[in-house]
């Protein structure tokens, strides 16, 4: 029986202990009209070998196109020992340590974990993770609106250079408990926050307010002014960053005058593989004194019995197993094996490798921009400094031409329209180290191919 | 097993590194377009060590854990059974690993298909009219669960429904949830028997009712056997049912929660459907509804079109709760609960509810031969139970929490201590179906010693665990003396 282990033999010394004939005798509490009659929609078992096949030839159907695709999931090179040791079976089929001593492995993984991402956002703390960079940025809404004492109102300023998917989930989340996000809009022609959309909230009562760098466009925002901005108001500063962005950029702890109050992001690019979309992690940072704001589990360094150093869970007085209506949030999990992917990855690349890949990965888009730049047809939406993503316009539709590349084996970037229907035919594309100069090369000349099979086709129609 | 294992900033040296696993350097050049006031200063506090030493390091760490791989794992509420590897390794193909949450359907149709598959299953074991797949965790699903409720609500101007009625030994996620959807929440008492008390339901069912959280069987282990008369009063009154998923272990393939009449659950992938905990996540919380919620389901959804498979959007479903993750939840623990569900295949679904009961009730018949005293002794187990130490915490002065921590020493996870709250000195025990007659055996033997110690030494048990990497930590200490992060000596 697949994952049971019982002989008849088993099953028969068992029922006799329990003092029952049978095991179905053991439902007899459950009123007799509602016993499943048939599972005829679940298809008949498969062994190990036939699963295989089956998974080989779906991921054959997906294939391995060459992606140049970013927009908040970016492809890293993963280094062999990283999941070789997130997959054994001791991080990878335990549970939340809820027994200390019998956890210390990811008690102490933790507190690792929670030292490598505190100092890389620059922050003082930092919990054990939650879901992705979306909910991590509902979380940290709510997070500030709790523990800003200057504002009494639940408005969060949003510009719309966050991520959009990040937006939704923050108004599907924290909107439920009556937070209110209000889009600030960018500067058309530099793809940044315009300082004079803030000027109409002087004098608004305001929580926070949220700032990516950089931004979904990929371009660098001026998070100095835009902080002391926010401070000089009572505004709290949510910052969303990419965490392989932070070797070079400066980290949020260091943002203006006083720097942000609460560091979030998708921790994907440290380890983790693209995979669909998850799962991923969230990280959260925050200054020593909103500790206790913060949801999510945080671990502890602490003494036993014998004056040894050990670690555990601490602060559970947030949590919902204690606190329940009045918890911080309902999150009850971390993604545990992500963070656990993640410090390893931090661990093997430490400041300097870290800093290589991002400085790799920046100058891997920089040479598919210009490159891409030069075709016909072709040009940057925005001036000024980005970090590793950039947007080009194209002078035509953008779906059409994407699919040709992706009958070629290639995925261009991604497609703005209905996300930014103003900007015209726009497309985020991304290079990352994973790619070499020929993979740009390839690109650049099937664009080029299909930009111009493009232009043949219309010039005959004409 | 091991004991201590240094800190990793510990190993550090100024100038090692994993250099094989780095880009080449592209030298100052590649990032000279990025303005000075931009940049960071002070290069991060990450550790500076070779290849070797951090997989030594992280292969120690991993040495200090108990797990399902190598200890029986107990834990109530939890149900921490196999995880076959078979289910990690295809997840883990390289195709899908690569594949990007925004690339194109043209180059997503294996993945789409396992998901729609795994959405079509889902709904066949439950019984609900669909599901959606990407909240992340239990907790998740019950949060996108009780927003559909509201929104059902809102959608027909019931504006007055914002309370969730929750049983008292629900689980701490469900009044939390219910706060975090902006709702109030209205704690009911359960009788002597462990069911819900029917009285005190009707008193608190009204116009202002949005719906109730139930778990069946409940967080006191056993099946909640009036559970029509329930449905029949909440939905009278105009409120709607959540099942919350934590047990469906107990029940898959035997009784369905679609049948039982509720309208919304969320259903724990990494309880029922065998995906890894991997010490505390990545959980997967699908979502099922019955055809009311339907349109208030989170996005995004698989749908078919004839042969292909497309993502559903807000053009499919206007009145979404929304999006509640980035891109697709825990895309690759759904991988991992699609596999398993074609592994077990319909038969196997059926045995996983009957055998992981089989095994909790031969644990507590063995338990109640050595004198253990069940907090509802005439009852059935579902697929895990309850033991009360009241008597030996009184008499012996040896509570649960002792003895959870002597099991340890005996080479056993412990189970889930002091939930549900209601139930003085408890243990709740769920040893799912995966465990064989010789491990339970061996525990109930475990237990067995552990109360003879209570009776003859009590001080070893009160003092225990003996054997771990450390012996009982000063948790007061932790929560005061604040020590979160690891800081070089010169800064401590």
């Amino acid at each position: 029986m697949a994952f049971i282990p019982h002989t008849p033999a088993d099953v028969e010394a068992m029922l006799a202990t329990i003092g029952v004939p049978s095991i179905e005798t053991l439902f007899d509490e459950i009123p007799a009209a509602l016993r499943v009659k048939s599972l005829a929609g679940v298809p008949e078992e498969l062994n190990e070998m036939e699963v295989g096949r089956l998974m080989s030839e779906r991921a054959r159907i997906d294939g391995r196109p060459l992606c140049f695709i970013g927009a908040g999931a970016y492809e890293h090179h993963i280094p062999a020992a990283v999941w070789a040791i997130t997959t054994r079976g001791e991080f990878y089929s335990a549970y939340t340590p809820y027994q200390a001593e019998a956890s210390q492995g990811t008690l102490q993984l933790i507190y690792e974990y929670q030292t490598m991402i505190a100092s890389l956002t620059g922050m003082q703390v930092s919990n054990a993770s939650v879901y992705d960079g979306a909910s991590a940025v509902a979380e940290a809404s709510l997070m500030a609106v709790r523990s800003n004492r200057k504002s009494k109102s639940q408005r969060i300023l949003v510009p719309t250079t966050v991520h959009p998917h990040y937006r939704k989930v923050a108004v599907a989340t924290a909107g439920n408990q009556g937070l209110r996000f209000e889009e600030i809009p960018y500067s058309p022609g530099e793809g940044v926050i315009a300082p004079t959309a803030l000027a109409q909230y002087e004098g608004e009562d305001i929580a926070a307010l949220v700032i990516q760098q950089p931004n979904f466009f990929g371009r660098l925002e001026d998070v100095d002014a835009l902080t002391d901005w926010a401070h000089a108001r009572g505004i709290l500063v949510i910052a969303v960053v990419n965490p392989t962005s932070l070797a070079l950029l400066k980290a949020p702890g260091s943002w203006g005058t006083k720097g942000a109050d609460i560091a979030v992001g998708d921790g994907q690019p440290l380890g983790v593989p693209l995979s669909s979309g998850g799962p991923y992690f969230g990280f959260m940072t925050t200054r020593l004194e909103f500790v206790r704001q913060m949801p999510g589990r945080i671990v502890g360094r602490t003494v036993d019995l014998n004056g040894h150093q050990g670690f555990t869970l601490t602060l559970q007085a947030r949590e919902q197993h204690i606190r329940r209506a009045k918890a911080t949030s309902n999150i009850c999990t971390n993604q545990g094996l992500l963070m656990t992917a993640a410090t390893i990855y931090m661990s093997l690349m430490g400041p300097q490798g870290l800093e290589r890949t991002a400085a790799a990965a920046h100058a891997r888009t920089r040479e598919l921009v210009t490159a891409l730049t030069r075709l016909k047809g072709v040009r940057a939406a925005f001036q000024g400094p980005v970090f590793h993503e950039s947007v080009v316009l194209l002078d035509r539709p953008v779906a059409p031409v994407l699919s040709a590349l992706a009958s070629r084996g290639i995925l261009g970037g991604l497609e703005l329209s209905e996300y930014y229907p103003e900007l015209g035919h726009a497309l985020l594309v991304c290079a990352t180290e994973t790619k070499t100069a020929a993979d740009i090369e390839s690109y650049v000349a099937a664009l080029n191919e299909v930009m111009q099979s493009a232009r043949t086709t219309e010039g005959r129609a004409a | 097993m091991r004991s201590h294992e240094k800190v990793i900033f510990e190993y550090s040296h100024p100038g090692r590194g994993a250099t094989d696993q780095w880009p080449s350097d592209p030298g100052p050049a590649a990032t000279a377009d990025i303005p000075a006031k931009l940049r960071r200063t002070q290069a991060p506090l990450l550790p500076e060590v070779g290849e070797l030493e951090t997989v030594r390091h992280f292969t120690r760490l991993s040495q200090l854990n108990f797990s399902i791989d190598t200890h029986f794992y107990p834990l109530g509420s939890c149900t921490m059974k196999y995880n076959p590897k078979a289910c990690n390794q295809y997840a883990m193909l390289p195709e899908f690993l690569g594949r990007h949450p925004l690339g194109p359907e043209s180059h997503g149709q294996g993945f789409l298909a396992c998901m729609y598959e795994l959405q079509e299953m889902l709904k066949e074991v439950t019984g609900m009219q669909a599901v959606a797949l990407s909240p992340m965790a239990g907790a998740h699903g019950e949060f996108a669960g009780v927003a559909m409720i509201r929104a059902y609500h809102r959608s027909r101007g019931d504006l007055a429904r914002n309370e969730i009625i929750v049983p008292e030994a629900a689980h701490g996620t469900n009044p939390a949830t219910a706060t975090m959807c902006g709702c109030v929440v209205r704690e009911i008492p359960v009788n002597a028997d462990g069911d819900i008390d029917i009285d005190a339901l009707k008193a608190a069912v009204g116009p202002n009712t949005a719906g109730i959280m139930l778990t069946n069987p409940s967080t006191l282990g056993v099946f909640e056997r009036r559970i029509q008369e329930v449905a029949q009063i909440v939905h009278s009154a105009g409120g709607l049912l959540y099942y919350d998923g934590a047990n469906l272990n107990a029940i898959l393939g035997k009784v369905r929660p679609g049948d039982m009449g509720f309208d919304v659950i969320h259903m724990n992938l990494h309880k029922t459907f065998s995906t890894p905990h991997g010490g505390g996540g990545p959980g997967a919380g699908a979502v099922g509804v019955g055809a009311r919620l339907q349109p208030f389901l989170p996005l995004p959804i698989v749908g078919r079109q004839g042969e292909r498979y497309r993502w559903l959007t807000e053009t499919d479903l206007p009145q979404s709760i929304g999006r509640l993750s980035a891109f697709m939840g825990n895309a690759g623990v759904l991988l991992r609960a699609y596999i398993y569900m074609r592994m077990l295949g319909r038969e196997g679904m059926q045995r996983v509810g009957e055998y992981a009961t089989l095994n909790a009730n031969y644990l507590l018949a063995l338990l109640r031969e050595r004198g253990f005293e069940p907090a509802y002794p005439a009852r059935r187990a579902s697929h895990e139970f309850i033991i009360t130490l009241k008597k030996q915490a009184r008499e012996l002065e040896v509570t649960a929490m002792d003895f959870a921590k002597r099991l340890l020493d005996h080479g056993f996870h412990a189970p889930t201590t002091y939930f549900p709250l209601l139930v003085p000195e408890c243990l709740l025990i769920e040893p799912t179906e995966t465990e064989s007659k010789d491990i339970l055996d061996a525990f109930a033997t475990a237990m067995a010693q552990i109360q003879s110690e209570a009776e003859q030494e009590s001080e070893r048990v009160t003092s225990a665990p003996h054997t771990m990497p450390v012996r009982r930590l000063d948790d007061v200490r932790a929560a005061k003396q604040l020590d979160l992060t690891w800081k070089p000596i010169a800064q401590s």
